[in-house]
């Protein structure tokens, strides 16, 4: 580590414990940094495309991940490289606002700083090219605006929609019935969706899994499911035309939050307290039964007796219902969440046309589903699968489908997957390249290599020679200037896009270039890192 | 310049070939663990508990030989999985699901080893599961029509089943005995409502299935040990001390005569609790929590039996058995529903007392009570019908009913392979080779025998190569025989979850190439 000496020879002390502290400087700190981010991207290359291959991670705890999903994949790898970090983060804001593409763009920003280390070989200040890259990415997120297509979809057609998250779905392990999922996955967005507002609250939409049984029986349920059953073992398993009263008041006697002492000293006294006590009980289910309730979901427990008294007077109760399942069955059944069994009244209870309790497999796994909602604003997927880590890999494929569709419904446009937006991007930066004067050219130009990489991560996942297959699109689609060709992953025999049908969104691709560069540029500044040392 | 360190300190990352070796090695090293314990004639295993006692398990079934499995590898946990969830899903094929897909991922390997990408082996082995799913429903037989005909299907299910248990003996006696209890469930799969008490003594043949319900309890002192035309309370109640359940009340007193009022108070409460108790006009009174010496006092008094401290399954079975209601406030005698049964007394199994309710209302509860020589004997035998009573009362649901013995991984590798010689491409080889994983459990149920696999295969494939045919391996005679006449069968939908599910596994094994693993959590050493 490079000291500075005074005039007498002495050494100056800049940072705290100097001497035990590693750092990288210059050129050094570049490459060491580079390095990292290529490796993170370098993990999941394989991962990309409909051939791509899944991860298992093993946690901590010594539990079992499967999966092909970028961003759970970096969540779960325990990095410890402060630049890898940057690589999960980046995924990470890519899961946050798109929801798929997780794995693209950290490809993406690998290439990116594959190409940055060649530049930096030759003696370009890094600065130029994350100018260069900003001024590239600029002209790929208009090129895409512009090769864009728009589509029309309705409640009525949703063809286009399905397409769009089957495309999702391919690279998944679910991709046996990726059309019946993309199917659930649409509809349930349509039914939670706000067309006119172009706006769609995925928190309507509960994804639940329950092991047992194949993924063909997964199944959209326009209503909510809990997994709770009734309080008393002899309440009715189905109730129609249910009203519920959703409470968040436990049937007990009622707990003051100041602190205070009821003293006993007299039997009179104890006896009073008795009668209270009981007539306490009575009076709660007597105001449920008032309202006209015919079904109780509580979030907390109750007591034996009040149990007893709810069976008794035929007025089926559900006991620790969780928080957001409450908000979402009030949602779901037009009810208001009642704090207090004073404030219960007939206009806030919720109705369902049915509720049931449904059993499963051989232990008593029971399930309670509320159907046929006044409102069906909130929806629920149902997962079957084999296993559990099956459930867990669909869920997540769900909910990329999920927040694909979402997009669609924000913004109609899509570009052609299958590499071929990245390809078309590639010729047009590569052809505004030359018009820069300056160095930041050749940042412009090495940014179309990029661009070049994802496709090829594609072909060569697909077994496909990368080189060739890559080459040969390319030149088909500046011969016929048509952006729709792609890489055939699927062996189709076609490389036209537009006929396999394979869509991405626009804002998806758009932002995996924003994001790429962005986080690109930023590791490209550093010059410095100083670390404390292992001790 | 060296490459960065990406991961914590022990993390590891195996990649390509190494981490699919990885997962093939693991998942192979399960499936030959418990290969021997599949068929009739294979083996037990010794479990040995790491906890304090190191408590010995014997067993031969296949989700607890797995479950009780240390495991480290990845692959191998997913293989356990699905076990585990066969066990929940249907009961049984625990064994058969895990031998399937190992015996698909030893296939896999060949396939990858030969320069064969692992998708285009998903791809094939789809195929082929779909293709021998159809063979399967092709052949099923559904004898929902006809009672009589269901019934003995049921009792050959039985058999099948118990026969790779230790109940293969008195396999008869049992299967009589779990058919008669699952049909008593009427359709319903909820299994709570069949008791199985385990005695020790006697031999298994002692073993019994009682139409009325057995309480593992006693009769509380001075009271009626027997009572005909009872009519029974079920209660969930406090019969110690009822507590003043308002927050905060406390009893403050400033002499001792004050004291001893309130006792007084309580006492009276309590009497006044038995009192409403008695005036239901019952004689039985059974509650799921404690009863005092006091309040059974009054009971016994009153003539009424009391029966405290049932545990809530036994609770809940009670109810259901003689149709009362559970209650746990006694205001209004008129409206609780209240239990009905001719007779109730105590009866003595071995040495133990216990209290038998008979002649009850509604027949959808039973109770079994197991006899036999020691306590893994029972635990296994309970495992074991317990395996029997699930795929029975899932068979009630799903009528269709395959032959055993072998018999639908022969009909299904056959249609595998003619599908095989029609599918142009690599994928030919993937189906291929997934109708050799399906001839392999035949194969290893004769190894498992002693008996000459390869022969005996290939003789069966030779006589499956007729319509029709309903060959399989006779075990027992150590031949090829006819299922049919051997009254050999199987649930459908216990194959059909075997097919799926192994196919899902080891479609999720094969598209792994990578195996990222975490440092260990550190775990505190407590001293």
């Amino acid at each position: 580590m490079a000291l500075a000496f005074d005039e007498y020879g002495r050494p100056f002390i800049i940072l705290k414990e100097q001497d035990q502290k590693t750092r990288l400087r210059g050129i050094e700190a570049q490459k060491a940094n580079i390095s990292a981010g290529k490796a993170v991207a370098r993990i999941l290359r394989t991962s990309l495309g409909p051939k791509g291959m899944d991860k298992i991670l093993q946690s901590p705890d010594g539990d079992v991940t499967i999966t092909n999903d970028g961003a759970t994949i970096l969540e779960q790898m325990d990095v410890d490289n402060q630049i890898a970090k940057l690589m999960v983060e980046l995924s990470r804001s890519q899961d946050y606002e798109i929801g798929d593409g997780t794995t693209g763009v950290v490809v993406m920003a690998g290439a990116l700083l594959d190409q940055a280390e060649r530049l930096l070989e030759r003696g370009i200040h890094p600065i130029r090219i994350a100018e260069g890259y900003e001024m590239a990415s600029r002209i790929a997120v208009e090129h895409l605006e512009h090769i864009s297509k728009k589509f029309d979809f309705g409640a009525t057609n949703i063809e286009p929609l399905v397409q769009t998250c089957m495309t999702t779905l391919s690279s998944k392990i679910v991709n046996r019935c990726k059309c019946h999922l993309a199917e659930i996955s649409v509809k349930a967005v349509l039914s939670v969706a706000d067309l006119d507002r172009k706006d769609v609250n995925l928190d309507m939409i509960k994804v639940e899994g329950k092991v047992g049984g194949k993924l063909e029986d997964t199944e959209l349920i326009y209503g909510i499911t809990v997994d709770k059953d009734m309080s008393h073992p002899q309440m009715p398993k189905q109730i129609e035309d249910a009203k519920i009263a959703i409470l968040t008041c436990p049937f007990e006697p009622p707990k003051p939050k100041t602190k205070h002492k009821v003293d006993i000293d007299t039997v009179e006294k104890f006896q009073t307290l008795r009668l209270q006590e009981q007539k306490y009980f009575d009076d709660m289910v007597q105001k449920c039964k008032d309202a006209g309730a015919t079904l109780v979901i509580c979030q907390w427990g109750f007591d034996d007796e009040a149990n007893h008294l709810l069976m008794h007077r035929n007025l089926p109760a559900v006991r620790w219902v969780g928080g957001v399942e409450l908000e979402l069955i009030a949602i779901a059944t037009g009810g208001r969440i009642v704090p207090r069994f004073q404030e219960l009244t007939p206009e806030k209870l919720g109705r369902a046309g049915l509720v049931r309790e449904k059993s499963f497999g051989t232990t008593k796994d029971k399930m309670l589903y509320i159907e046929h909602c006044a409102n069906s604003r909130a929806v629920t997927i149902f997962i079957r699968g084999g296993n559990k880590m099956m459930i867990e890999e669909t869920k997540r494929s769900i909910h990329d489908a999920l927040c694909v569709a979402r997009n669609l419904i924000r913004n109609n446009s899509i570009v052609y997957g299958g590499g071929s937006a990245e390809i078309s991007c590639s010729i047009a930066v590569e052809a505004a390249a030359d018009k820069y004067p300056g160095v930041e050219q050749y940042a412009i130009r090495a940014f179309a290599d990029a661009l070049d990489s994802v496709p090829m991560a594609l072909a060569e996942n697909s077994g496909l020679q990368p080189i060739e297959t890559l080459s040969e699109v390319k030149s088909q689609q500046i011969k016929e200037n048509n952006p729709h060709y792609g890489i055939d992953c699927n062996d189709v025999g076609t490389n036209d896009m537009r006929q396999q049908d394979v869509f991405e969104t626009l804002i998806g691709k758009q932002q995996q270039i924003l994001l790429a560069t962005q986080v690109v540029k930023m590791i490209l500044k550093i010059d410095d890192v100083i670390s404390p040392s292992d001790y | 310049m060296a490459i960065e360190k990406i991961l914590k300190d022990d993390a590891s990352e195996e990649k390509g070939e190494r981490a699919r070796m990885a997962s093939f090695v693991g998942a192979i090293a399960i499936t030959d663990l418990v290969k021997t314990t599949l068929g009739p004639k294979g083996m037990d295993k010794i479990l040995q508990s790491t906890g304090r006692g190191h408590g010995v398990t014997v067993t031969n079934d296949g989700a607890t030989i797995l479950k009780s499995l240390h495991i480290d590898n990845p692959a191998a946990k997913v293989l356990i999985d699905i076990s585990k969830v066969q066990d929940d899903e249907v009961g049984d094929g625990t064994t058969s699901v895990v031998v399937l897909a190992g015996e698909l991922l030893r296939e896999a390997e060949k396939l990858v080893a030969a320069k064969i990408h692992p998708m285009t082996i998903i791809s094939g082995y789809r195929m082929a599961a779909e293709c021998a799913r159809n063979a399967l429903l092709q052949r099923v037989v559904d004898n929902k029509e006809n009672a009589e005909k269901f019934k003995s299907d049921l009792m050959k299910i039985a058999m099948t089943t118990l026969s790779s248990k230790i109940l293969s003996q008195d396999k008869e006696h049992f299967a009589q005995l779990a058919v008669d209890a699952v049909m008593r469930l009427k359709g319903s799969t909820n299994l709570e409502a069949i008791q199985i008490i385990k005695k020790p003594g006697g031999s298994l043949m002692d073993s019994f299935l009682d139409e009325g319900f057995i309480l593992d309890k006693k009769i509380g002192l001075g009271q009626p040990k027997r009572i005909e035309n009872a009519k029974i309370l079920v209660a969930n109640t406090a019969m110690d001390t009822d507590k003043v359940k308002i927050y905060g009340a406390r009893v403050r007193v400033d002499s001792m005569s004050k004291v001893a009022e309130i006792e007084g108070a309580e006492k009276e409460k309590m009497r006044e609790k038995v009192q409403k108790i008695i005036a239901h006009g019952i004689n039985c009174f059974v509650n799921r929590q404690l009863i005092y010496n006091f309040p059974e006092e009054l009971f016994a008094d009153a003539g009424v039996l009391a029966i405290e401290h049932a545990d809530f399954d036994g609770i809940e079975r009670l109810a259901l058995v003689t149709g009362g209601e559970i209650a746990s406030t006694f205001d209004n005698p008129e409206s609780v529903k209240i239990g009905h049964c001719k007779l109730i007394e105590e009866i003595m199994i071995g040495e133990d007392k216990l209290i038998h309710f008979s002649g009850v209302e509604m027949g959808q509860a039973c109770t079994i009570v197991l006899r036999g020589a020691s306590h893994h004997v029972l635990d296994e035998a309970e495992r074991s019908l317990h395996d029997a009573l699930c795929v029975l009362s899932q068979t009630v649901n799903d009528t269709r009913v395959l032959l055993g013995g072998g018999w639908p991984e022969m009909v299904m590798a056959k249609e595998v392979d003619e599908l095989a010689r029609k599918t142009p491409g690599k994928k030919s080889h993937a189906i291929e080779a997934f109708s050799r994983a399906l001839v392999a459990i035949p194969t290893i149920i004769a190894d498992n025998a002693g008996l000459d696999s390869a022969d005996l295969v290939a003789q069966l494939r030779a006589a499956h190569h007729k319509e029709g045919c309903n060959a399989g391996i006779d075990v027992i005679s150590g031949s090829v025989g006819d299922m049919a006449e051997l009254g050999i069968s199987e649930s459908f939908k216990v194959k059909q979850a075997v097919l799926l599910s192994a196919t899902e596994a080891a479609e999720m094994i094969l598209r792994v190439d990578e195996i990222i693993t975490c440092a260990p959590r550190q775990r505190e050493d407590r001293m």
